[in-house]
């Protein structure tokens, strides 16, 4: 267990003790929202940048729910659809925290929201150069994959699935592909279901997962973030002890010896 | 008096008024906000001496929940 322990996923500078990264979208209030984030364990949540409600003066705020010193925020641009909008989301985000790290995802269809790839690999050679961490959501495409790495990416982010969907990882041979030639940290985002979807990511061999939705909009979110909690674990574990073989006849778990 | 634009809503705010006095008027703390004038980020420190003219864009953002 002490080897476990010492199992730190490090990604742009930060140490976590948690795989598990939640969104805080999609819930009913940020009452839920930071009930379901503590039972997740996460240490990192994705927020969105949007313009303040200047008519209602007495809305809530996130930051008095989910304290930012307390836990680390990740911006992201959800909803920009060009360079242009990302940038200008991410370089406001810096200016409100101080946070260089960040979440880059630039959409390019309304319909799947399926990452812009052209956009996305030029928005992260642009945040590179001025000093951001940026951690990329993009497409299972390994070549693609690898070109955000060679522009200085901090984590590689490819869709299990379309955001929001639930269908879990669709393809497991491109995700290991990934996995297998980054030297930065991998990180399904999108798509994850339910917990087993979680599990088999981190079995696969990714550095940790991103869920949002699976979360918030099970019938109980906080009981939901829990599930997300130990399916990491366990998937990471599994990953660490490395699965059996399979075979394509049966063995016997009993020895043949002394039967009577 | 000046108008702005002030998050896509025309606004009427006195004459010599900063971005400072802008939070101000609508109880924002600045340490939760990040403001852009005239298509420029403004650095907080900034935000006393930055005194808004007629037919200014402000816009100022917060975190929210997302994903």
């Amino acid at each position: 267990m002490v080897k476990l322990n010492k199992d730190i996923f490090k990604v742009a500078n930060k140490s976590l003790r948690s795989r598990l990264i939640v969104g805080t979208g999609k819930y009913t209030s940020f009452t839920e929202t930071a009930k379901a984030v503590k039972a997740s364990g996460a240490e990192m949540v994705t927020v969105a940048v949007r313009r303040i409600n200047i008519l209602d003066k007495k809305k809530p705020i996130l930051t008095d729910f989910l304290n930012p010193k307390k836990i680390i925020y990740l911006p992201n641009t959800a909803g920009c659809f060009n360079s242009e909008d990302a940038l200008r989301t991410l370089r406001l985000a810096r200016e409100m925290g101080g946070w260089k790290l960040v979440k880059l995802e630039v959409l390019g269809d309304k319909k799947t929201l399926y990452p812009n790839m052209i956009e996305t690999i030029k928005s992260t050679k642009i945040l590179v150069k001025e000093g951001f961490k940026v951690m990329v959501y993009c497409t299972d495409d390994p070549l693609l994959a690898k070109k955000l790495e060679d522009n200085g990416a901090s984590a590689i982010m490819p869709l299990a699935s379309p955001i929001g969907s639930g269908l879990g990882i669709q393809n497991k041979m491109n995700i290991s592909m990934i996995i297998k030639q980054s030297k930065v940290p991998v990180i399904v985002d999108a798509g994850i279901g339910t917990a087993s979807d979680a599990t088999i990511a981190m079995e696969l061999g990714c550095d940790g997962v991103l869920i949002n939705s699976a979360i918030a909009n099970a019938k109980k979110p906080i009981l939901m973030a829990e599930a997300f909690k130990n399916a990491v674990i366990s998937g990471r574990n599994a990953y660490l002890a490395g699965r059996m073989k399979k075979n394509q006849v049966a063995s016997p778990s009993s020895p043949l010896k002394g039967i009577i | 008096m000046a108008k702005i634009q002030l998050n896509g809503k025309k606004i009427s705010i006195k004459s010599n008024f900063s971005l400072f006095d802008l939070l101000k008027k609508y109880k924002l703390n600045k340490k939760k906000v990040a403001i852009e004038h005239n298509g420029i980020i403004i650095q907080k420190v900034n935000f006393k001496n930055k005194y808004l003219k007629n037919n200014d864009k402000v816009e100022i953002v917060h975190f929210i929940g997302g994903g």
